[in-house]
C-alpha cells in the first residue's frame, strides 16, 4: 500500500516537473514583460508589479508593427500558395498509380530535409535577378522550398487513407479528376487543409535564415529578425523588457492557435513525421 | 448458342479496354496536376542548389555575382609549391575554422538528439499512461514547440543572463554554484547553453512522435506481460522498445538531419562564439559578411553532401521505408 502511494507520488512529481519545465520560460517572459525600470533587474519568481510600459514602447517606437504586418502577410500568402499547388499534386501522388511515384515522393521528402544553407547562395542570386530582393515576395518565393514539400507530403498521407469507394461513384459518372478533387475531395479535406495550413504558417512565421538574408531594411523585416535585432542605446544596454514584450506579442497567437487545434496538430505532426 | 458463348469474352475485352483508357487519362491528368508543383520545386530548390554548387567552383564575390571565373576545386583544396620545394595547402579541407565548425555541429547533433530521444521517451511514456490531467500535460509540452526559435533563444538568453538571470539565481539558492556563470558568453558553457535551449524546444516534437508509435502497440501485449508477472523494466526493453523502434528510427533521423543544419539558435543565442559556431553559421558568415562568396558556397555544398550521405546511410542501415507502403 505504502509502495503504491510512493509510486503514485513519484509519478505525479514527474508530471509536475515536466509541466513546469515546459511552461516556465514562457511564464518568465510574460512576467518580465510587465516589469519596468530597475524592477527588471531584480529576480522574482512571482508577479510583482504590472506595467505596460514595455508594450507601449515596442508598439510605438521603431518598425515593430510593420514587421508584424509583414510576417502576417508573408506567412498567409506562402501558405495559400503552397496549399493551392499541393492539393492537386497530392491527389496525383496518392490516388493515381504511375511509374516513378515512389521516387518522386522520395525526392519531395528529400527537398524538405535538405539544409536551407545549401540553396542560400543560389537563391540570393535568383532573388537579385528577379528584382525582388528586400521585398516580401523574396520571402514568399523562398519559403516555398519548405512549405510546399511539407504540405504535399502531409496531404498525400491524408488522401491515401481515404477509401476508394468515395471516388468510384464519381468515376462511374464520368467525372474528370479536376471535378473529383473539387467536388469530392475538397469537402472531406477541410480538417487536413486547416491543420497543414496551420503548421506551414507556423513554419513561415518562425523562419529566420532567409528572412535575415533576403531583407535589409527595418521596414521589410519579419518579426523574428526584428526581435533578434532589437537593441538599446549602447552595446551593453540590451532592452530586455522590450524584447520580452515583443516575444510575448508574437508568441501568444501561436500558443493560442496550437492549444485550440491541439489534436489536429498532433495528428498532422505525426503524419508529417511519416509512419515507419 | 454461339453468340452467347462468344459474348462474355468480348464484353470483358471491351471493359478492359475502357478501364485502361480510363487509367491512361487519369495518369495523364495526374501528370498535369504534378507539373506546377514540380516546376515550383525546380525553381526554388533545384536551380539554386545547382547554382550554389557552381559558385563553389568559381571565385565569385558578393559584389560581382556574374564575374566569377571557374577555378575548379580550389575552394575545397588548392596548393602552391614554393621555390624552396615546400607545398602549401589551402582551401576548405585544410581550414581549421571549418573543421572546428564541423566538430561543433556533430557534437551538437549527437548530444542533443541522444538526450532528446531519452527525455522524449520518458515524456511519451508518461503521456501514454492514464492519469488525471493528461490533457493539461499534453497541452503544456506543446508550448515550447509553438514558440518561435528566435523567441526561445531570447527568452533563454535572458534567463541565462550572467548578472540578472534567473537560472544563476536558482543555482545559487540551491547552493549548486558559488559564483555566477556567464552561460552564453563563456566558451566553456556556450555549447551547454545551446543544448539546453534546443532540448527544451524540440523534445516535445520527439515525445509526440514516440507517443504516436506507443499508441500503435496493442494494449493486450502489456496485459499478457502483466499476467505473466514480467517486470515493467523488462517489458519496456523486450516489448515496448522493439515495437516502437520503427517510429523511433524515423523520429531520430528527422531530428538528426534537422540538428545538422542548425543556424538560428546558435546565431542568436551565442553570436560570434567559436565554441558553438556550426557549419551553417560559418558558411553564411563567409557568404554575406566576409565577402568570400565562393568559399561560403563551397562550405554549404559540403554540408549538403554530408547530409545527403547521412540520409543515404541511414535509409540503407535502418531499412526505413519513407513511402509509407504502396497502395
Amino acid at each position: 500500500m505504502a509502495w503504491t502511494i510512493l509510486k503514485k507520488t513519484a509519478f505525479y512529481a514527474l508530471v509536475v516537473f515536466i509541466v513546469v519545465v515546459a511552461v516556465f520560460p514562457f511564464y518568465y517572459a510574460i512576467l518580465t514583460s510587465f516589469k519596468s525600470g530597475t524592477d527588471l533587474f531584480r529576480v522574482t519568481y512571482w508577479p510583482t508589479g504590472f506595467s505596460l510600459e514595455n508594450y507601449v514602447k515596442v508598439l510605438n517606437t521603431g518598425s515593430f508593427p510593420q514587421n508584424l504586418l509583414n510576417s502576417v502577410f508573408i506567412a498567409t500568402v506562402t501558405v495559400l500558395g503552397a496549399l493551392f499547388l499541393a492539393v492537386t499534386a497530392s491527389f496525383a501522388l496518392s490516388r493515381v498509380r504511375f511509374r516513378g511515384r515512389g521516387t518522386l515522393l522520395m525526392v519531395i521528402l528529400g527537398v524538405s530535409m535538405f539544409p536551407q544553407i545549401a540553396v542560400l547562395a543560389g537563391l540570393f542570386e535568383l532573388i537579385r535577378f528577379l528584382g525582388i530582393y528586400n521585398t516580401p515576395w523574396a520571402l514568399i518565393f523562398s519559403y516555398t522550398i519548405f512549405t510546399l514539400p511539407f504540405t504535399v507530403w502531409v496531404l498525400t498521407t491524408f488522401m491515401r487513407d481515404l477509401p476508394i469507394e468515395i471516388e468510384e461513384a464519381a468515376i462511374v459518372d464520368g467525372a474528370t479528376p479536376w471535378v473529383i478533387i473539387t467536388r469530392v475531395f475538397m469537402p472531406l479535406m477541410w480538417p487536413a487543409l486547416v491543420t497543414t495550413g496551420l503548421l506551414a504558417f507556423i513554419g513561415a512565421w518562425n523562419e529566420f535564415l532567409f528572412a535575415l538574408t533576403f531583407t535589409s531594411s527595418n521596414a521589410t523585416r519579419t518579426v523574428p529578425v526584428a526581435i533578434s535585432m532589437l537593441s538599446g542605446g549602447s552595446e551593453h544596454e540590451i532592452p530586455w523588457g522590450n524584447i520580452m514584450a515583443a516575444s510575448v506579442i508574437v508568441t501568444i497567437p501561436l500558443v493560442a492557435l496550437v492549444l485550440i487545434f491541439q489534436r489536429k496538430i498532433i495528428s498532422g505532426l505525426t503524419a508529417g513525421g511519416v509512419k515507419g | 448458342m454461339t453468340t452467347e458463348a462468344l459474348a462474355p469474352p468480348k464484353a470483358v475485352a471491351a471493359r478492359r479496354h475502357a478501364a485502361s483508357e480510363l487509367t491512361r487519362s487519369r495518369v495523364r491528368s495526374a501528370m498535369i496536376f504534378l507539373l506546377p508543383m514540380l516546376i515550383a520545386l525546380a525553381i526554388v530548390a533545384g536551380w539554386p542548389l545547382l547554382r550554389t554548387i557552381y559558385f563553389s567552383l568559381t571565385d565569385t564575390s558578393l559584389t560581382n555575382l556574374y564575374g566569377g571565373k571557374f577555378v575548379g576545386f580550389k575552394n575545397y583544396l588548392g596548393w602552391t609549391t614554393l621555390k624552396s620545394g615546400r607545398t602549401i595547402f589551402s582551401g576548405l579541407l585544410v581550414d581549421p575554422v571549418w573543421w572546428n565548425a564541423v566538430g561543433n555541429t556533430v557534437r551538437f547533433a549527437v548530444v542533443s538528439v541522444a538526450l532528446e530521444t531519452v527525455i522524449g521517451m520518458i515524456v511519451a511514456l508518461v503521456l501514454n499512461a492514464e492519469f488525471k490531467g493528461r490533457g493539461i500535460v499534453r497541452a503544456a509540452i506543446l508550448v515550447p514547440w509553438a514558440i518561435p526559435t528566435i523567441v526561445s533563444a531570447k527568452m533563454w538568453a535572458w534567463m541565462l543572463n550572467d548578472q540578472f538571470g534567473i537560472i544563476n539565481d536558482m543555482l545559487m539558492r540551491l547552493g549548486l554554484i558559488s559564483t555566477k556563470i556567464a552561460w552564453t558568453a563563456s566558451a566553456d558553457t556556450a555549447m551547454t547553453a545551446v543544448l539546453i535551449v534546443d532540448i527544451w524546444k524540440t523534445t516535445p516534437f520527439m515525445a509526440l512522435l514516440i507517443l504516436a508509435g506507443l499508441q500503435m502497440v496493442p494494449k493486450d501485449v502489456y496485459e499478457a506481460a502483466r499476467i505473466d508477472g514480467v517486470h515493467p523494466i523488462k517489458v519496456f526493453f523486450r516489448v515496448t522498445l522493439p515495437l516502437v523502434r520503427p517510429a523511433l528510427m524515423v523520429a531520430v533521423i528527422f531530428r538528426l538531419l534537422d540538428a545538422m543544419r542548425i543556424f538560428d539558435l546558435v546565431y542568436v543565442l551565442t553570436p560570434n562564439s567559436s565554441a558553438t559556431e556550426t557549419m551553417s553559421v560559418v558558411s553564411r558568415e563567409n557568404l554575406f559578411d566576409f565577402d568570400k562568396f565562393a568559399y561560403g558556397s563551397a562550405q554549404s555544398t559540403l554540408l549538403f553532401l554530408i547530409i545527403a550521405v547521412m540520409t543515404g546511410i541511414y535509409i540503407w542501415l535502418g531499412n526505413v521505408r519513407f513511402d509509407g507502403g504502396d497502395r
